[in-house]
């Protein structure tokens, strides 16, 4: 029996419903290895991470010089001690970041996955391991579906204990960040570590293994939360890997003795070098979709092809869409996605730059007593307690003179001694204000401390609280 | 198009508005690990904490965890965090510990919580002071503001004695009484000549002394000074009742100050505490 939607033409429903396949793990993707210009790029970017790996034994005056820590509440930059006090700054760090992905990813796509992302740096690093041991793509497909005979368990099992090693090398170069390096190893060669730098050794040492070495692209399609955000940023003006349909459609394989000028191809020949070598797995042809990460390696491999073919490079190229659909396309600085985005890093770098500088090496805060707010003395002056806690941001003990200002008839009392401030942490001392109670005009009044290093007097602080007094 | 892979799938059998079929999918292995995992997890569980109701009692585990077990422990150890600052704070005397700065500061960390206890109801958090109990924020003593005489009158209690006037004296003289001693608290007593040459025929001097400064040997007030033991709304009746009635005769009319003793109640360290913390409230001398 045909009812009417047999009758639509199948054409129609297909280009309506024409979904692109996407690989949900089922298949592992045995991507080719070719070289080429953006190969080289990756390579060069995924090798910031050996900062991962060395910084922690680089040495800054006989220290650590970067060294997060935690216990001890203090973060070393090289000369810098940053106290959670601080921290404010981190939050500028993490805006600047943010920002540079969002506005990088304006201009040229997703290239923190492409070239510097962990997940994808790392992957590259594993695949390229096993081509090493296991031979191209196509013998790495036999060897999984052939029989497990001695050598296969034998290119397997060094497989993955060279995959388990960098893991553990990743976890343990991690912890190396928050304590003294050296001191950590020979914890770590004498199990002697804590409980909590193994869990962390383990997680890592887990997680490389299996996200690396197993889920690859998976973590891109379905773990990532960049992969979904990034895609937001783009615009039409984006410069992506893109394949330029209107010059390689129809695609078909090339034959021989065709007229240049008589030719109804385009100049895609369906060689699927571009799918061959995706990380990904997935085709460019299709048009740009979640999974590319647009590291280029498709590029590369195409204009291999083209330079055989004799056909002009950058069949597939980074280009935007504008220039796909020939529009003209506005120069970066006049995108205003981009100004707003490159405003924002500016304002988090003048905030992280202003905070190193103005750092300091005290701070001071003034709790004012509540209970009682005001207290009548017995020579008719009123008195109000306050709580000094300063904190002495330097290495070493600091002698500080503490004054108070704001009445010309201000008593301070508590303070006539130099106080002893203990390094590295806050300590709280208890002064008195007293003024005399005739002499106040109004029952509330600014009043001002001051704290000096008697040592370095360029070390001082200001810090303005209230005088309560009986209602006037 | 995507049927033709459904079509492998096997059904229940179960088929609906003509096309619609229950599938026989697989669960995915994912999901088949974790459910028994999760079922080895809850052995595991069992056996090692205390799990499942018995008539008058349960299964005690493996671990011999309980509740009230993990509450001693944590209670150890906020001892342990303690016991370096009590040690060292066994056997010293209120003035040495406030010559320590950090030793100060644990002691007005560790006191706050008996001061709220024993002695905030009556003296007001941070020592305010409420109507009839003293503040002791304050410079102005009865018994003396060091650190050794606020010690004494906790450990011991403090009781000062009035005799009330009325009886003594006329109605007229006890306003004229009244009136030198509002005069003094403002500094100028000798506008009051019938109310001093009173003061000291009467007696008064005797234990305000011949300044009306108090003497803290007595517990007696200081006059002079703006501050009131008896304070109020309508001073000059506060200090004629005062006056008139006396503090702590035994009469139902006098004023009762009474200052318990927390000797029997608190612990000789934990008085030092109280001292310590008292002292700095803001009037410590």
């Amino acid at each position: 029996m045909s009812t009417p939607k047999d009758d639509l033409p199948d054409t129609h429903m297909d280009a309506l419903y024409h979904e692109v396949p996407i690989n949900t793990g089922g298949e592992t993707i045995h991507a080719k290895r070719a070289p080429g210009l953006f190969r080289t790029l990756k390579w060069y970017g995924a090798s910031i991470w050996l900062i991962l790996f060395l910084g922690p034994y680089l040495r800054w005056d006989g220290e650590q010089a970067v060294m997060f820590d935690i216990p001890g509440r203090q973060f070393h930059i090289f000369d810098i001690t940053i106290l959670p006090q601080d921290v404010w700054m981190l939050a500028l760090v993490l805006l600047f970041f943010a920002l540079l992905l969002a506005a990088v990813t304006s201009i040229a796509g997703r290239v923190f996955c492409g070239y510097f992302c962990f997940q994808t740096a790392w992957t590259d690093v594993f695949t390229w391991l096993e081509e090493k041991l296991e031979g191209s793509p196509l013998q790495r497909r036999k060897l999984d579906q052939a029989p497990w005979t001695s050598k296969k368990i034998r290119i397997k099992v060094i497989k993955h204990a060279i995959w388990i090693l960098i893991g553990l090398l990743t976890g343990i170069s991690f912890t190396l960040w928050f304590g003294d390096a050296p001191t950590m190893w020979k914890e770590y060669l004498t199990l002697q570590a804590p409980l909590f730098a193994w869990v962390t050794v383990g997680t890592f040492t887990f997680f490389t293994y299996v996200f690396a070495g197993f889920m690859r692209e998976q973590v891109c399609f379905w773990l990532c939360p960049y992969a979904r955000l990034q895609g937001i940023m783009y615009d039409c003006e984006t410069i992506l890997p893109t394949y330029d349909e209107s010059r390689g459609e129809p695609r078909g394989k090339l034959k021989k003795n065709v007229d240049e000028n008589n030719k109804k191809l385009g100049d895609c020949i369906e060689c699927k070098q571009c799918v061959a070598v995706c990380p990904t797995g997935i085709d460019i042809r299709d048009g740009q979709q979640e999974g590319c990460i647009t590291c280029g390696l498709c590029i590369d491999a195409c204009d291999v092809i083209m330079d055989k073919i004799k056909r002009p490079r950058g069949l597939i190229r980074y280009a935007s869409l504008d220039e796909m659909e020939g529009r003209p396309q506005p120069t970066i600085f006049k995108r205003p996605r981009v100004l707003m985005y490159l405003g924002i890093i500016l304002f988090s770098i003048a905030g992280i730059i202003y905070g190193l500088n103005t750092l300091g090496a005290l701070e001071l805060k003034v709790l004012h007593e509540r209970q009682p707010l005001f207290v009548l003395q017995s020579d008719g002056s009123i008195q109000n307690k306050y709580v000094l806690k300063i904190l002495n941001k330097t290495d070493a003990v600091m002698q500080v003179n503490v004054s108070a200002t704001g009445h010309p008839e201000l008593k301070l009392v508590g303070a006539e001694e130099p106080l002893s401030l203990p390094n590295g942490r806050v300590s709280p001392h208890t002064v008195y204000v007293r003024i005399p109670n005739a002499k106040l005009a109004q029952d509330t009044l600014p009043v001002y401390f001051h704290v000096q290093d008697i040592t370095t007097p360029e070390h001082a602080v200001e810090y303005k609280s209230m005088f309560f007094s009986p209602k006037k | 198009m995507s049927d033709k892979k459904t079509n492998q799938v096997g059904d229940t059998g179960h088929v609906w508005d003509d096309n619609l079929r229950e599938l026989l999918n697989e669960p995915p292995r994912w999901w088949m690990i974790s459910f028994y995992a999760s079922i080895a997890w809850v052995l595991v569980y069992f056996i090692l904490y205390p799990s499942i109701p018995l008539i008058d009692s349960h299964t005690k585990g493996i671990m011999g965890w309980t509740q009230i077990k993990e509450y001693k422990e944590d209670l150890e150890k906020i001892e342990q965090v303690r016991a370096p600052w009590e040690n060292k704070l066994k056997g010293m005397s209120a003035a040495a510990i406030l010559a320590d700065s950090d030793l100060t500061n644990y002691t007005i960390s560790s006191a706050k919580v008996l001061f709220g206890d024993r002695c905030a109801a009556c003296h007001g958090t941070g020592g305010a002071g409420n109507p009839g109990f003293p503040v002791l924020a304050d410079d102005d003593w009865l018994f003396g503001g060091s650190v050794e005489s606020i010690q004494e009158s906790i450990t011991a209690g403090r009781q000062g004695m009035m005799p009330g006037y009325a009886s003594q004296v006329s109605a007229k003289e006890v306003d004229d009484l009244t009136n030198f001693v509002m005069a003094l608290s403002q500094g100028n007593g000798d506008s009051q000549p019938a109310g001093k040459a009173l003061f000291d025929s009467s007696g008064c001097s005797g234990c305000h002394g011949a300044d009306g400064s108090g003497m803290h040997m007595m517990g007696s007030a200081n006059l002079t000074d703006g501050i009131w033991r008896f304070s109020s709304q309508d001073q000059l009746e506060s200090v004629k009742y005062t006056i008139a009635n006396g503090v702590n005769t035994g009469e139902d009319t006098a004023r009762n100050a009474v200052m318990p003793s927390f000797e029997n109640q608190l612990s000789a360290g934990d008085i030092t505490k109280l001292a310590v913390f008292v002292h700095q409230l803001g009037g410590g001398q």
